[in-house]
């Protein structure tokens, strides 16, 4: 008696930690869905199963055990993808020295920050949250997805380019206002002094990986060798010069960012996106050339020098010229309404509502190698999805549900609670 | 040839001057067959608006044109009175972080002697963006301190300061900054905060001094008081004939100014007003407009909802406040009509958010008479644009401001412009 009790009593169980994979069958019905990549679907179904679409289109059915979520009225959007934030994070700015590539955002995710529910209730379901700007190299930044109430575990996004954080302009030249150095001039206090020690570092670590090069030869005739000391400051640029990690560069005026352009050619090592580049416009013809894109404010500006030419055009125009453009927050605020900021580039710039879409879905979903996974909805791609209430275009609009992988982590039915 | 060129050139200048000529003969200006958004009665599909000088001659359907008018057809457009930021530092603040061009803010916690207008650069390169935006009048504030100094209120039109004065002062700024964070409600009645403390203090001392200096004048054998800068500067709020723009934000300090207002008998104006919902039915009864800060700040408590802020402006109004919105900014002043926009994202009707942005502003700023709507009578301030002027695709065609027509180009497309040149393919 006693035994079976207790083997129903497992049998359940098991059945209940079971439950999560159901949780993420859903089907989203009878909406506008703008899938981005494929046009817009009228009255149209979205299934998902066990996270990932597996069909859109008109009249689906519901299998059964799956939940129905019913869009009559809504706009169904891919989620939305911040391609510059900084929430989710104990730490931001290693600011003590001016090269601390040693250091990783992955080591100080917080999965309970209320940044993460502040994005979800704007419709974003993925993010690139960044080291700081106070240093000409900073840290490894990383991807996630908001999975809101989960570990930090649950969160990373492993397909995620690795990406290592560049500073250019003010910030990494005024930084000394951290720690116990503080008010103490930290080299570089220039931009010359910034191109010039990062191209310092990366003669350090072309060095060093020929150091250990020489070592792994040598080290296969004479096994008694020594090797090389470990240096995990230079470790990650190694990587970049093996093209294993990405630069992502926060450069504001144009001049610095041709600049940089010129010293990963002369270093070889790739970039992935310039941040913020307020004067994009003005070199849209090389960003093009090299096929950088960037992640840029709608139209954040004017609040220190080098942001004082960053016109509310520079998405638009740049979109028109041919650069891969993504709208990002980089405030924890801003993220509740990257679709606003994206609809500006409408009136600024002229693009179609369809293309300012793109600006915070599947751009920011290639500038992270994301874009086999998100930022559209297509069979096959996760069911990360936001619903609106109005064209997301419009500023009368307003995001009702967040759905990442299937799952409802925002609902605004439920007080916005999940 | 060329002489052929040149006369065809000459019959042209001489065609454009003949037309300018006639306009300025004339003075009238008419837009044909836009949907005229009046604001304070209904739309008019089709609709005529006639400028007669600075004026609106006459607004609605099927009006004659006036012999020797400029027409302007603007069909397919919508036309809007030129909206009112209730609330910004246009001209005050070039860029934030570079201290030099901040005017923003005086030292020191109480400045009624200064005034925003005296700073104002006409020339910022952000009040034509706000124009362009279809934003013809703004309230410049001070900021900081405890009382932050005079506001003023501006047209965004004009090469000098005294050209572009509306009104000046319109009302003395008085801070009670927010409080971040959840406060726990105290069973027991708190004392009034600080600086309401500070400013009945500095109330009373005025109304003394202002008794001594006009004793002193009524009877020359009287001493005039000492000098007193402060209390001088008090005396136009003291008497009831300045009004104050209390940045409040907190239900306590909500209720404690109200309170001091009635108590003072002084013409006030809230601004802020965060957590206004908490108090909407005290703020109505005691008939305190609001000027609603940034919809861009967060919920000051996460036990308020994510949405607090923004659902803040329809529960104001729905408890009868009468409700204006602000920028609080320059270099994103021209942001103004998104404010309103997201209350409505929120539940405002959207003809209220879009009177909150216009006549519902024209009132608590005391301009109504001539500002705020489309009504004969009224300065000719009107936008013409292509869709609801609370959109943010919305593009603006033409701004008129007191009957002309404004330049709208911008420092946005001058770089824009100049930039354009390197990309250009060679032909």
């Amino acid at each position: 008696m006693n035994r079976r009790f207790y083997i129903i009593t497992v049998v359940f169980l098991l059945i209940g930690t079971a439950l999560p994979t159901f949780a993420q069958d859903v089907l989203i019905k009878n909406g506008t869905v703008l899938t981005v990549t494929k046009g817009t679907i009228e009255n149209g179904d979205v299934l998902i199963k066990k996270g990932i679409i597996t069909r859109i289109g008109n009249n689906i059915e519901a299998p059964a055990g799956f939940k129905v979520i019913d869009a009559t009225g809504l706009y169904v959007m891919p989620g939305i993808i911040d391609s510059h934030t900084h929430i989710a994070l104990t730490g931001t700015n290693e600011g003590t020295d001016a090269i601390t590539s040693e250091v990783k955002m992955r080591d100080v995710i917080n999965s309970e920050d209320p940044g993460i529910f502040t994005a979800l209730s704007g419709g974003v379901t993925m993010v690139h949250t960044m080291h700081g700007s106070a240093n000409p190299i900073a840290g490894e930044n990383v991807t996630l997805k908001l999975k809101w109430g989960k570990t930090a575990e649950d969160m990373l996004v492993s397909e995620a380019f690795r990406t290592l954080k560049f500073a250019l302009g003010e910030n990494p030249k005024r930084a000394n206002s951290f720690g116990p150095t503080r008010g103490t001039p930290r080299y570089p206090q220039t931009r010359m002094g910034v191109i010039a020690i990062i191209r310092r570092e990366f003669l350090r670590a072309k060095q060093y990986k020929e150091d250990w090069d020489r070592y792994n030869q040598a080290v296969k005739k004479n096994k008694r060798l020594i090797p090389p000391r470990k240096d995990l400051r230079l470790e990650p640029l190694v990587e970049m010069l093996e093209g294993k990690m990405f630069a992502r560069v926060h450069a504001y005026q144009a001049d610095e960012t041709l600049e940089f352009i010129a010293l990963a050619k002369e270093m070889g090592f790739k970039i992935a996106c310039f941040e913020h580049v307020s004067e994009a416009f003005k070199i849209t013809k090389e960003l093009v050339e090299e096929n950088i894109g960037i992640s840029i404010f709608a139209d954040g500006w004017a609040y220190k020098m080098e942001a004082s030419q960053g016109i509310a055009y520079n998405a638009g125009y740049a979109t028109k010229k041919g650069v891969l453009v993504s709208i990002n927050s980089d405030s924890g605020e801003r993220i509740r309404r990257l679709f606003n900021d994206a609809a500006k580039a409408m009136k600024y710039g002229g693009l179609n509502e369809e293309e300012a879409l793109r600006l915070i879905t599947i751009n920011p979903a290639i500038q992270l190698g994301v874009d086999k996974i998100v930022g559209s909805l297509e069979v096959g791609k996760h069911g990360d999805i936001a619903l609106f209430r109005e064209h997301p275009m419009s500023i009368y609009t307003r995001c009702e549900k967040t759905i990442v992988e299937g799952e409802v982590y925002f609902d605004r039915e439920k007080g916005g609670e999940k | 040839m060329i002489k052929r060129l040149l006369f065809f050139c000459l019959l042209i200048l001489s065609g454009l001057t003949f037309l300018s000529a006639e306009t300025k003969k004339s003075g009238v200006i008419v837009i044909q067959g836009a949907t005229v958004v009046t604001v304070t009665g209904d739309p008019i599909p089709g609709g005529t608006i006639v400028i007669e000088g600075d004026r609106i001659a006459a607004v609605g359907k099927d009006i004659p044109v006036p012999a020797g008018a400029v027409v302007l057809d603007a069909t397919g457009l919508f036309a809007y009175p030129g909206m009112i930021d209730a609330g910004c530092f246009l001209g005050l603040q070039e860029i934030r972080m570079v201290r030099a061009t901040v005017d923003s803010q005086e030292t020191g916690r109480v400045n009624p002697q200064v005034s925003a207008l005296e700073a104002l650069r006409p020339d910022s390169m952000h009040i034509p963006i706000s124009l362009s935006t279809g934003i013809t009048a703004a309230l410049v504030l001070p900021s900081g301190g405890l009382i932050s100094g005079k506001c003023g209120l501006i047209k965004l039109t004009g090469w000098t300061t005294e050209e572009m004065t509306i009104k000046d002062p319109v009302a003395m700024v008085v801070q009670f900054p927010s409080m971040r964070g959840s406060r726990r409600p105290s069973d027991t009645p708190q004392p009034p905060s600080r600086n309401l403390q500070d400013l009945q203090e500095i109330f009373d001392q005025a109304r003394y001094y202002g008794q001594a200096v006009s004793a002193a004048a009524a009877d020359k054998a009287l001493p005039l008081p000492d000098f007193n800068e402060t209390l001088q500067f008090m005396q136009p709020v003291v008497s009831g004939e300045l009004p104050v723009l209390f940045n409040v934000h907190s239900e306590k300090d909500i209720l404690d100014c109200i309170d001091f207002v009635k108590k003072e008998k002084i013409k006030a104006v809230f601004m802020g007003v965060t957590l206004g919902w908490k108090a909407a039915d005290k703020i109505a009864e005691a008939g305190i407009p609001v000027i609603l800060g940034s919809m861009t700040d967060m919920p000051s408590s996460w036990d308020d909802g994510y949405d607090a802020v923004y659902r803040n402006p329809v529960l104001l109004h729905e408890a009868g406040v009468k409700i204006a919105f602000s920028s609080q900014s320059s270099s994103l002043a021209k942001d103004l009509p998104s404010m309103a926009g997201k209350a409505a994202a929120f539940g405002l009707d959207r003809s209220e958010a879009l009177k909150a942005v216009t006549i519902n502003s024209a009132e608590i700023l005391g301009v109504a008479e001539s500002m705020g709507s489309l009504e004969k009578g009224k300065l000719a301030n009107i936008v013409l644009c292509d869709d609801d002027i609370l959109e943010l695709r919305t593009n603006i065609r033409h701004v008129f401001v007191e009957g002309v027509e404004a330049d709208l180009s911008t420092v946005y497309t001058e770089l824009l412009n100049k930039w354009k040149k390197r990309h250009k393919k060679p032909e």
